[in-house]
Formats: C-alpha cells, structure tokens, sequence
C-alpha cells in the first residue's frame, strides 16, 4: 500500500500493525543527537508538523554539485525511546521509521497524537538508498557531524512495515508473546 | 610476492567480502523466501534482503552500511613473516576504507573518536598461524555490531533456564540466546556456538564456527544432530525476519566443542545477522589466487 505526503493524521490513523507500506515524499534522518537536542528544547530547524522521522546514519557524499546516498539503512530505535513519545507530541510527529521497534511510552504516544512506528529491513543499505531519489536539504551538519544530521530525504517507494500502530498495537508484543508460548510448547 | 602484491589482493578480498555474500548463504536465504506464506511480512523482508544481495554484488557496494567488525584468519607459510603480512592487510584496510568498501567503524574506547582508518589498537582483529603449507590462506569475517551485541554466555548449570550440564541444558541456552535476540540484530541469522572452554577462548571459538559453509555437516554425530534440531526449532517460535512472525527465524547453527574445567561449563553463542560476510582465497608464493574458499 502507497503512503504519500502529506502524512495527515487520518491518513497514520487508518494504518494498521502488519500492512506492507512503500513511502512517497520527504522524511527527515534523525537520530541519537538529533533527539537529545530537541529533547532539552533546541529548535527544529525544520517544521516537523505531520513529518516522517527516519532513525539512520546515512553514506552521503558530495558529488561535483549534489549529495548523493550511498547506503541508508535503519539504525536500533530503541536507543530514542526515552525521547521519542514526548517529542512526537510536541511536535505532531506523525512516524517513525527504525530498526527493532520501540518500547510502552513510545506506543501510547503514538495513540495519543495519532503517529506510528514503521519498520524498515535493517540491512538493506542498497536497495534502501536507491529509494532515496534526492537529497533536498541538510541541517546541523556542522554541529554533529554527517551520519547525525537531519537530511531531507526525497523517498520513493520506500519499503517498511507498520509494527506499531496508533490504535495501541505492537506487532513486537504479539511476536514476543506468541514466541514464549511456542517454547513452552517445544519444551 | 612483493609487499605491494600482497596487499593489493588482499584488497580484493575485502572487496568482496563486503559486497558479495558467500552463494552458500544466499542459497539458504532463498529456500527460506521460498517457504515464506505469500504476501507475508516475512516474504517481503527477504525479497527486499534478496534484492539487496543482489545490488551489492552487482554495484561492488558495501552490503549493509555497517560494515563491522574486520577479523582476518590468516595460515602463514614459511615464506611470509607476521609483522610483513599485518602489515599489508592493514594498508589493504586503509585502502578499503578510503574507497568506500568498508565504513569509518573505529572509535576509540576512552575519547569516542573515530580513527577514520579502521585502524587502532584491536582493529583489524587477528587470528594468525603458521602453517607448513607453501599456500598461504586468509579469510576474512565482517561482523556487524547489532548481531555482536546480541551475542551471549551462559555458565552451566544455570537456574532460571533449568539448564544442566549436557546437550539438552545446551538446547536451551541456544533458545534462550534466540528469544532474547528477537527484532534485534537483523534476523534471520546464523549461529556460531562453543561448549566448554574458558570465557575468552570460548567466544573465539564461537566466531570460528562462522568459517564453516552453511550446507556443510559437523564431523561429530551428536553435533551434527544438535544443529539440525536447533534450526528447527527456532524456526517453530515464528520470530522470522526481522522479528516480523514468520518461519524463518534461524538460517544454521553451527557448534563445537572444546575441553573444560571441572569447575566451568561455559555455552558461548556468537550471532550473525543476515549479512553474513565471509570470504576467503589462497595464494601462491608469487601472489597468485589459487582459488577462491566459498
Ligand atoms: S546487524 Fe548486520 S545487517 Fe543489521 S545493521 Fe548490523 S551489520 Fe547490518
């Protein structure tokens, strides 16, 4: 199913744990730096209003006039949850795409301003950087270094799965519960 | 064979451990994908995995962005002295580093800064031998951090997991090893065991086990039984990629086993995610590839 800007609250609301979602438009990179500095109050230098946050250390280069992706894969999420719920409310920050899921506070923001979590195939550095079609901007570079600075990616088709919805389920969850009781069986 | 020889095949090497995985492993992802129910989340992560493999081989690009830990396995020959073969592999290293195959991964422990040359103490890691071959052999292991970190020991007996000391209290640190991993470390992935041994030596010979090629047999029955049961297993707790449901939870296990001490009974399980890199070649004297080892 196609997922295209603007990511409107009705538009997250309708997504459910376990739908195939390929992404259209422009997500924002953003991860351990980013959220700690936003988190003790710094100002976004972007309107994160109904945005898409992609937890990723991207490969960019610069060539002769433009950046270009060399490799984009998901970094572990679960590094943000302490300032992932708090910031989705803040900000209306309607995703989030990582690697690993996220933990209770991130679910409940998620329910409450109406976001969720999308899991990208953690490894998948090539076929997810043939998916980033352009790179449109680039902030805080300066200040913490390429793989931690907010980089506007143009996506097309951008592979993920919904494991977290805004209607309180984890697919986490169920695949952790269903799995303990598959051991208990095997003994 | 110069220095410079040398150090260029060994550029190869890392060349195409990083973007090309061993056809073993690629054969097993794809019975996996295969079994897959149609339209599940786990086909369509190991379509996209299988789409990956395929870009990276054919690009020459790094496969997964973390290009992990560097461990060279190398039998020397007569020949070659150490410090000249540590030598080129780590101008070889540099090489990678600069052209791209291989990620700035170094970060020194105390001040977190990154060497920029995945050069430092401990990296590359080494495991270095003679041999009286006149070959020389080197293989070479990319072993990314978020499987590392999923990695585990258990010390037998051990209470919470009503685990004894034999096989079937084995069995079950392996399962405990792969529920505690689940959604982290980029499953499907591959296990490397050793039971017995000391702490150290034990998660070393763990990491070898990852040498092996996935389709072959363990020389010891009762191994070789314990590694078909474990893959069967984990592949019943419905984990699958990713952690996403499905059956394919484990791609191979692979288990040794070393001497201990009365005292100690140590499980050490090395995980590998999905990208599982491993390649290796041997060279003649003059520095020529004489074959390629997966
Ligand atoms: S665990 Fe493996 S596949 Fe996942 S990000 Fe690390 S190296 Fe890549």
């Amino acid at each position: 199913m196609l997922l295209e800007a603007p990511f409107t609250e009705a538009k997250i609301r309708a997504l459910k744990v376990g739908e195939m979602v390929e992404i259209t438009g422009l997500i924002y990179t953003g991860r351990d730096a980013v959220h700690k500095y936003l988190y003790d109050g710094g100002k976004p230098p972007i309107d994160l209003t109904d945005s898409i946050i992609y937890h990723c250390g991207p490969v960019v280069v610069r060539e002769k006039d433009r950046w270009v992706v060399k490799a984009a894969g998901p970094t572990t999420s679960a590094r943000e949850e302490p300032y992932q719920g708090p910031l989705m409310e803040r900000f209306k920050i309607r995703g989030v795409i990582g690697k690993g899921g996220m933990g209770p506070k991130t679910l409940a923001a998620c329910a409450k301003v109406g976001a969720v979590y999308l899991h990208a195939i953690g490894g998948a550095a090539q076929v997810l950087a043939e998916r980033v079609t352009a790179v449109e901007g680039v902030h805080l570079f300066e200040e913490f270094g390429s793989p931690e600075a907010i980089w506007e990616f143009r996506v097309e088709r951008f592979p993920v799965v919904v494991t977290m919805d805004s209607h309180g389920r984890s697919l986490h969850d169920e695949v952790l519960r269903a799995s303990q009781a598959a051991l208990a069986r095997l003994g | 064979m110069t220095g410079k020889i040398l150090q260029a095949q060994l550029l190869e090497l890392i060349r195409r451990t990083s973007s090309r995985l061993p056809d073993d492993v690629v054969r097993v992802i794809e019975k996996s994908w295969r079994k897959e129910q149609k339209d599940s989340n786990a086909k369509y992560a190991l379509k996209v995995i299988l789409d990956n493999i395929a870009m990276a081989r054919e690009n020459s690009l790094p496969l997964c962005q973390d290009t992990g830990t560097i461990i060279c396995y190398a039998d020397l020959p007569v020949w070659l002295d150490e410090p000249g073969f540590r030598k080129a592999y780590e101008q070889a290293v540099l090489q990678a580093t600069k052209v791209g195959y291989l990620r700035q991964n170094s970060v020194d422990s105390l001040t977190g800064k990154n060497s920029g040359t995945n050069l430092g103490p401990g990296s590359p890691v080494f495991h270095l031998q003679q041999t009286k071959s006149r070959t020389l052999t080197v293989r070479t292991i990319l072993k990314g951090g978020g499987c590392e970190n999923v990695g585990a020991q258990y010390s037998l007996p051990d209470a919470r997991l009503g685990a004894g000391r034999d096989l079937a209290g084995v069995r079950k640190c392996i399962l405990d090893a792969i529920m505690q991993a689940q959604g982290k470390g980029c499953g499907p992935g591959i296990l490397g065991v050793c039971i017995g041994s000391d702490r150290s030596s034990g998660y070393v010979a763990s990491k070898e086990e990852f040498l092996r090629a996935l389709d072959d047999a363990n020389e010891h029955p009762a191994l070789a039984k314990l590694e078909k049961q474990i893959v069967a297993d984990a592949n019943r707790l419905g984990i699958g990629p990713m952690g996403f449901g499905g059956a394919t939870t484990l791609l191979g296990c692979k288990i040794t086993h070393r001497n201990r001490l009365p005292a100690s009974y140590f499980v050490s399980i090395s995980y590998m995610c999905w990208a599982y890199r491993r390649d290796g070649f041997q060279l003649s004297e003059a520095g020529k590839i004489i074959r390629w080892l997966y």
